[in-house]
């Protein structure tokens, strides 16, 4: 259960394409995440899998079965809002139950629906407030429980952690990885945040102005990035680009070298510059080097306990092997 | 900001607005209080001294006085679920896309601008006279007997005419509560599963409880003071004559001051237990 491809899709409004042909598999079990930067047509896409949106041409299959005309409710689909889209009236176990209720379930299997999901969820304390009373996480988890007791073949889950602060957003990123450990359904996630791509996802698929950019593991996106486009999304800080001369001696129109490629080394090394910004995380140190010759600024990740500060020269060594070489068009070489 | 001295100087400054609004509202009521108790007939030998409780036994034993508060209520209930029930499918209309939508909203809010006077003189004259109004043209183009409304169902007039008028405050109210909700809310819904009468019911009745409650207690407060739209059309003839129509006849046509503010004080009376009846069924709604 749980096996989604699109046939040849394509979405228009109007006269405006936002999704030109395009074909994907979403292998069973899978987590896959859609990335990209705002506008690039994730949603639109999430939206067309769950039927929220027509399709201008093309194919979706679920299952095998031909789901594309097939309304929202009977693709068997569950999905998670940005807004987490609660209803502010019903309690929590009404919330909850709605899908059930209106899939005309029984109440005893509705009830034991709802006390597992509230229990796996940390919500049974809550079941009888309303949403208004709720704090963004546990409405968060409300909306993942509200989808879990349908017992879909995929999870939808839509920019869900968006709305969230940064420390309660990494705890709900190990939630939603642990609970798709524990019920191995296939799930589609989309967000902007190339963080939370890295780290749910089993298999990513990167998405600009509609098309897609790349698509496979974390690892294999950021060792063998397809593109200058993927190279730069993928990895934070971005990967340093340097065209001309520099790359001309490596036969190429431009190189990229992620930050934490790049060594500090002493006097005598490859590069040199004046560091501008340094950023002391604690655990590594991020410097912007400028008056490089080579571009603007280098990023160069560093150990924490480095001793240099801006204004300071800095000697930096690329490793050879870690360079990415791309053509004029962009794509890697 | 609200120190002692600002709080008090705001007192000052409010004073002469708090004092307008209490003058115009005590002096009345104690006057009506006050003429309630004394026998006044103004062409009749003017005032002709106290009489306690005698004009609120007489308006009570009247005949017309259950029938009054009867019609008052059956105007201001039939009213009101024509007007919530139309309001919100009009709103849910009127928020579709559709061609020429910023006129279709002015046009459907014109009739609210329109005196009462005179829509109930044009209801009257234009659609319900029964020589030649509109409907019985109507009514003759489909072979029909023209109906006389006023005279034949003057309860169901009364009530059309009113309504058309307060059509337009239910739905420009209920268009805005519609337009706040949250769309996601309902592409919620409709992956759950939800048909779209389900979604009407789980989901757009209970977002505009709230805009319903705002409508429902406003034009309880306008409908059981209602005068003019039976004053131009029946004149309370055929057992549309409302409380306020009564207190109107017996102060105005038999001159009895006295009888008439015995009345009003009943009027204040009963507005107190609709609306106390209303706050107990929907006021709940505001809570939250």
């Amino acid at each position: 259960m749980g096996r989604i491809q699109l046939k040849q899709i394509t979405k228009s409004f109007g006269n405006v394409e936002v999704i030109p042909p395009l074909d994907l598999t979403i292998e069973e079990g899978e987590f896959t995440v859609f990335v990209g930067p705002s506008g690039c047509g994730k949603s639109t896409l999430l939206r067309l899998i769950a039927g929220l949106e027509d399709t201008t041409s093309g194919v979706i299959e679920i299952d095998g079965a031909d789901a594309t005309s097939l309304a929202p409710a009977k693709r068997g689909l569950a999905m998670v809002f940005q807004s987490y889209a609660l209803y502010p009236h019903m309690t929590v176990r009404k919330n909850i139950a709605f899908p059930m209720k209106m899939a005309g379930m029984d109440q005893a299997e509705q009830d034991k629906r709802i006390a597992s999901a509230a229990a796996a969820l940390n919500l049974t304390d809550y079941l009888d407030r309303r949403p208004g009373q709720l704090s963004g996480g546990q409405r968060q988890r409300v909306a993942i429980g509200r989808a879990i007791v349908r017992e879909p073949s995929a999870f939808l889950f839509d920019e869900p952690l968006s709305n969230l602060d940064a420390a309660l957003r990494v705890g709900m990123r190990m939630e939603i990885s642990e609970l798709h450990k524990k019920l191995e359904t296939t799930m589609i996630y989309v967000t902007h945040d190339q963080v939370e791509a890295m780290t749910m996802a089993d298999k990513i698929v990167v998405l600009q102005a509609g098309r897609i950019e790349q698509v496979g593991s974390p690892m294999e996106l950021y060792r063998t990035p397809r593109n200058r486009f993927v190279a730069g999304f993928i990895g934070s800080p971005k990967m340093n680009f340097i065209e001309g001369e520099e790359a001309a001696k490596q036969n190429a129109h431009c190189i990229g070298i992620r930050p934490e490629h790049i060594d500090v080394a002493s006097e005598g090394a490859s590069w040199s510059g004046v560091v501008g910004v340094s950023e002391h995380l604690g655990s590594d140190t991020f410097f912007h080097v400028h008056d490089t010759g080579l571009a603007d600024t280098i990023t160069v990740r560093a150990d924490g306990e480095v001793g240099i500060t801006s204004g300071d020269r800095i000697y930096l060594e690329p490793r050879a092997d870690m360079i990415h070489r791309f053509d004029d068009a962009g794509l890697s070489l | 900001m609200a120190t002692q001295h600002s709080r008090s100087a705001a007192r000052i400054m409010m004073a002469p607005a708090v004092i307008l609004l209490l003058g115009w509202m005590l002096v009345p009521l104690m006057m009506t209080l006050y003429f309630s108790f004394k026998k006044y007939l103004p062409l009749r030998g003017g005032d002709l001294g106290w009489v306690g409780f005698e004009n609120y036994a007489r308006f009570v034993s009247s005949s017309s006085f259950w029938p009054a508060v009867s019609a008052t209520l059956m105007i201001v209930v039939g009213v009101l679920l024509i007007t919530s029930i139309l309001g919100v499918l009009l709103a849910i209309l009127l928020d579709q896309p559709m061609w020429g939508q910023g006129i279709v909203r002015i046009l459907v809010i014109a009739p609210f601008f329109v005196m009462p006077t005179v829509s109930a003189l044009v209801w009257k004259n234009m659609f319900m006279d029964p020589v030649n109004g509109l409907l019985a043209h109507l009514w003759k183009f489909f072979g029909a007997d023209p109906v006389a409304w006023l005279t034949e169902v003057p309860m169901g007039s009364i009530i059309m005419i009113v309504s058309w008028q307060w059509l337009p405050f239910a739905t420009l109210i209920l268009l805005t509560a519609i337009q706040s909700l949250d769309s996601e809310q309902l592409e919620a819904s409709e992956m759950d599963g939800a048909p779209v009468l389900a979604r009407f019911w789980y989901i757009v009745l209970p977002h505009l409880s709230r805009a319903l409650t705002v409508v429902i207690l406003i034009q309880t407060i306008f409908l059981l003071s209602i005068f003019a739209e039976i004053f131009v059309t029946t004149q309370g003839a055929f057992g549309t004559k409302t409380l306020s129509y009564l207190i109107f006849q017996r102060v105005l046509e038999s001159q009895n001051v006295g009888l008439g503010s015995a009345g009003g004080v009943y009027a204040i009376i009963l507005a107190n237990i609709v609306a106390l009846f209303l706050m107990r069924i929907v006021g709940k709604n505001l809570d939250t």
